[in-house]
């Protein structure tokens, strides 16, 4: 096992902890990412917009940061030294993708974060749902691509 | 002190500490993603790290901070209160799981990767923004 790759994950996700539980302790909101920003650009809530758009700047500006202070802290897998990382297919599958992702999150009231992080850390029962709904499904169409039309992603 | 300006500082630094977080657990890179997701493959449990430091933070941080009663900054904590487990949570929940499968993107990361924008990237997140209205017409 990777354990660099390992530790970094958890340095990563105590941050994205903090987060979450400075967002609820300063806003009392909920650190959802599809609720935060999909919620601003679909609903342009009056008088609830300007911190999101602020989220979203920071959101965005954090890889910034960590590619500007370079020396590696990054975990791109297999290319030391990069931050982000290259998408696993071309336009039309990213286009399905993106539209599921989109309608997905949207009915389902919130992702990987909402539920995952924040709705597991409250245990809430619709957000432990949700989270085994969305990692079987996720599961078994990596395993569908990869390992039964094989064609690899 | 609780001014919109410290409202949107307080949003900005929550944004980038999460932003951090993807950028340094690499949940910036799908492929480390599908690489967990890939059960049968050659497994990468990093997301499992980060999903498991970042419960646990969460966990542990909620509990002090709901202890104090009241959020620095706003009047009260909006916490969701549905309770059902129904067709739209759980069918929601799949559609994105199916998509964050084909992708390796769930929003987070993918807004996220913003600054190393390309093609693919974009067109998943015009894609991901469609959803997100189609989603409201049919929920409404």
């Amino acid at each position: 096992m990777d354990w660099i790759a390992s530790l970094h994950g958890l340095v990563g996700g105590v941050l994205i902890g903090l987060s979450a539980v400075w967002l609820m302790g300063a806003l009392g909101r909920i650190a959802g990412i599809s609720g935060i920003i999909g919620g601003l650009i679909t609903q342009r809530p009056k008088g609830d917009s300007a911190w999101r758009v602020a989220f979203l700047a920071g959101l965005i500006s954090g890889p910034l940061l960590v590619m500007a202070v370079g020396g590696g802290l990054g975990n791109v897998a297999g290319v030391p030294g990069a931050v982000i990382g290259e998408p696993a297919g071309g336009v039309p599958l990213m286009l399905l993708a993106g539209l599921l992702v989109g309608i997905g999150t949207g009915l389902g009231s919130g992702c990987t974060s909402g539920h995952g992080v924040c709705g597991l850390a409250r245990l809430a029962p619709r957000s432990m749902a949700a989270t085994g709904t969305f990692l079987v499904a996720a599961i078994a169409t990596v395993y569908v691509v990869r390992h039964v039309i094989g064609g690899g992603v | 002190m609780s001014t919109p300006a410290v409202k949107t500082a307080a949003g900005y630094l929550a944004g980038l500490l999460f932003g951090l977080g993807l950028a340094i657990s690499g949940m910036t890179d799908p492929a480390r993603v599908l690489g967990f997701l890939d059960i049968a493959g050659a497994w990468d449990p990093t997301l499992m790290f980060v999903l498991g430091a970042a419960v646990g933070t969460t966990f542990v941080g909620y509990r002090l901070v709901f202890a104090r009663g009241t959020p620095l900054f706003s009047a009260k904590f909006q916490l969701p209160t549905k309770q059902e487990l129904d067709a739209k949570l759980l069918g929601g929940a799949a559609l994105f799981g199916v998509g964050w499968g084909l992708s390796g993107y769930c929003p987070g990361p993918a807004i996220a990767s913003m600054g190393g924008l390309t093609l693919p990237l974009l067109a998943l997140l015009a894609a991901m923004v469609l959803g997100w209205f189609i989603a409201q017409r049919i929920a409404r």
